[in-house]
């Protein structure tokens, strides 16, 4: 069935059909809508889930650490300054090793005060271990979270999820979008059956402390592990979710016309999906470009990246997000993991932070920049910051 | 591809007519997508919507700079906003007021001027309250006229669909609308 | 041309939040009856954006004697949004709401 839904509606249909059974979050524009629709499914009797209403983020997701760990499902949504709060807790929630989903929508960090949208939030937690993977469209965001339940939840990986949206341009965004079958989703996520869990029964604690000389590292090398591990569940969820709702993901990275391109962009939302269509104008007057729009951060997908650049003469990266470190955040990951396996230039744009539009004008400019690059072989500036006020170059 | 762009004050449901509109096209086979300019919205604050239109999926994940229509729900905002900014030259404007088209050509200096007195229809059908008469789904049945691109019956039954409360005086709001807008130059 | 930055290191606002005119947002005015309004200032306690002023008495002169001493009130157009709330509070129904339209001026 096909309805015309925002991306925050299509999180919490992903939220519902996934039947979690505990949401507990805190409004925060632009996700507010998130958890309005899941408190009407709820009060409508149409989800069978117990809300609560928490007094901050860093509560909700306590509360959400606390209703998991008695073995249920859980799901939360926040945004910027609301995911922030939360840090601390984001990182208890993951090395006790619990699967809860939660809806990020990407939002700029203030000041200067911007509800609008860019992936500095998401991108300052990339460290917490939990998974992220980035959505283009409605669909993806709704099928993302129900792919993340059955993904999260496999024993040997139990790692928490953070299905992420661009602000407005996907959150407050109307498109069609096809709701699974309940039954089908049923059996493709299997009933949440957690590893441990509190049990009055039998009393136990978790999180106890550990001495230098225990095995706190052992811990953390484990959920090392788990996040490497993880690409082989991403790969087989997604090939199944495919076959299963009639769907085309790719695992990781989401490749249009990238197999004989001279120059590819790397980037991750909703700039990938305008890139497409800028590819097909580029390509109908001979010009050789594609776009990897990268969909996992976390896990990083190193080996398809390695083999992107390797298949190309020049990688652009495009980042909506601004690190203060060597370059943004997908452009350093990207050329860590280049390093030593070859020297195709690549360079950095950084372009629409605080929800600036990025049109296709200027991703056409950025596509002719990479080309030069790819021709001359030369990368003329490894950071560039795209359409700067005055900056006529890009405009 | 059909670029579609509303204007009109917080509260009045310009976003909603977005969505409106999105809808009825996707039951008649198109691909669409619907959004709001979102300000920090707030009641009778100017709001800007976006309906996109295709044969074919949308990626395109922009704001709308050249539309090919710009529907005003609230005649104040003439004075306050530009609404011509971008249109095409062969667009057309569809604005909610009591004056015709060639009246409205003084202050709306374009070719394709529509109008309708969709505050009166709302108010007529009792939608939303004397303060603030909603006049969203008025104005959608006098665009299924102007444009011709979709159906009134289509409005009207996406308007069912979709309107919280009152659905059938909002669909019979629109099919006012439709019968009742003045197009200039005819 | 060069990359214009802002002159701050971070926006501050030095211009007064009464620049912002916020009377455009206006569907409905509200338009006081100075024959029947009592001088309560009922009005001017709930408005929720300080749009109601005090004038001097004979700014707008009071029809009863009784009331001739007190000072009126006027609302400021430029930044009622009208919302209703004083014709709402109104004890004396004082205050009516008149389509903006219908004052006229509106697609000058």
């Amino acid at each position: 069935m096909k309805k015309i839904l925002t991306g925050n509606e299509s999180a919490a249909w992903g939220a519902r059909l996934s039947k979690a059974k505990v949401v507990a979050a805190y409004p925060i524009t632009p996700q507010t809508s998130i958890i309005e629709t899941i408190a009407s499914f709820i009060a409508n009797g149409e989800m069978d889930a117990r809300y609560i209403r928490v007094e901050s983020e860093h509560s909700a997701m306590a509360a959400c650490i606390a209703a998991e760990n008695t073995g249920v499902r859980t799901f939360t949504a926040t945004s910027a300054h609301g995911l922030a709060l939360m840090h601390e807790v984001l990182m208890w929630a993951s090395g006790a090793r619990l699967p809860i989903v939660m809806s990020v929508v990407n939002r700029a960090m203030a000041p200067p005060w911007s509800v609008w949208t860019d992936q500095l939030d998401t991108m300052a937690e990339r460290d917490v271990g939990w998974m992220q993977v980035y959505s283009e469209n409605n669909q993806e965001v709704l099928d993302s979270i129900i792919m993340s339940y059955r993904i999260g939840e496999r024993h040997h990986i139990l790692l928490p999820s953070m299905v992420i949206e661009d602000a407005f341009i996907l959150s407050h965004t109307a498109e069609a979008v096809d709701i699974p079958e309940q039954k089908k989703v049923d059996d493709f996520i299997g009933e949440f059956e957690p590893a441990f869990k509190l049990d009055p029964d039998e009393p136990a604690g978790f999180g106890s402390l550990i001495m230098p000389e225990g095995p706190y590292m052992e811990f953390r090398y484990k959920m090392a592990l788990a996040m490497e591990d993880a690409k082989r569940e991403i790969e087989k969820a997604v090939e199944e979710y495919n076959e299963t709702f009639g769907r085309n993901y790719a695992p990781f990275v989401d490749e249009y016309r990238t197999e004989d391109a001279d120059a590819i962009m790397l980037v991750l939302g909703t700039i990938g999906s305008t890139a497409k269509d800028v590819v097909d104008a580029m390509r109908k007057e001979g010009k050789k470009v594609g776009v990897a729009r990268v969909r996992y951060f976390r896990p990083f997908p190193t080996e398809e990246i390695r083999r992107i650049a390797k298949s190309t003469n020049m990688l652009g990266v495009v980042d909506r997000s601004y690190s203060f470190g060597p370059g943004a955040d997908l452009y350093a990951e990207t050329k860590s993991v280049l390093y030593s396996h070859t020297d195709v230039p690549v360079k950095d744009y950084v372009i629409g932070l605080g929800g600036r539009d990025v049109t296709p004008e200027v991703l056409r400019k950025l596509f002719d920049d990479m080309l030069k690059i790819a021709n001359e072989g030369v990368v003329d500036k490894e950071i560039e910051w795209v359409g700067l006020h005055g900056d006529e170059r890009w405009s | 591809m059909i670029e579609i762009r509303f204007h009109g004050r917080g509260g009045q449901g310009s976003v909603i007519a977005s969505k409106i509109l999105a809808k009825a096209f996707f039951m008649e086979g198109k691909y669409v997508s619907a959004f709001p300019y979102f300000g920090v919205e707030r009641r009778g604050a100017p709001v800007t919507a976006f309906t996109r239109v295709d044969n074919q999926p949308v990626r395109a994940k922009y704001q709308i700079y050249e539309p090919d229509y710009v529907i005003v729900l609230d005649p104040s905002l003439l004075k306050a906003v530009n609404v011509l900014k971008g249109i095409k030259k062969d667009g057309t404007v569809l604005i909610n007021t009591i004056h015709s088209p060639d009246e409205i050509r003084k202050t709306v200096k374009f070719d394709r001027v529509a109008t309708v007195d969709a505050t009166s229809i709302a108010i007529s059908h009792r939608l939303g309250s004397q303060a603030a008469p909603i006049v969203n789904t008025a104005i959608l049945g006098a665009f299924a006229k102007v444009s011709g691109l979709v159906k009134i019956e289509t409005v009207m039954d996406a308007i069912r669909e979709a309107a919280p409360a009152k659905q059938e005086e909002n669909a019979q709001a629109a099919k006012d609308a439709y019968e009742n807008v003045k197009i200039g130059g005819e | 041309m060069p990359i214009i930055l802002p002159e701050e290191p971070t926006p501050i606002a030095k211009v007064p939040s009464t620049e912002n005119k916020t009377g455009g947002w206006r569907t409905f005015r509200p338009i006081i009856d100075y024959e029947k309004c009592i001088r309560c200032y009922i009005c001017w306690k709930f408005c929720p954006d300080t749009a109601i002023d005090f004038a001097a008495p004979e700014k707008h002169p009071a029809p009863k004697d009784a009331l001739k001493r007190f000072d009126t009130v006027e609302i400021n157009y430029d930044y009622c949004k009208g919302c209703g709330i004083c014709a709402n509070e109104c004890p004396a129904n004082a205050i009516e709401l008149v389509l903006e339209q219908n004052v006229g001026g509106e697609e000058e």
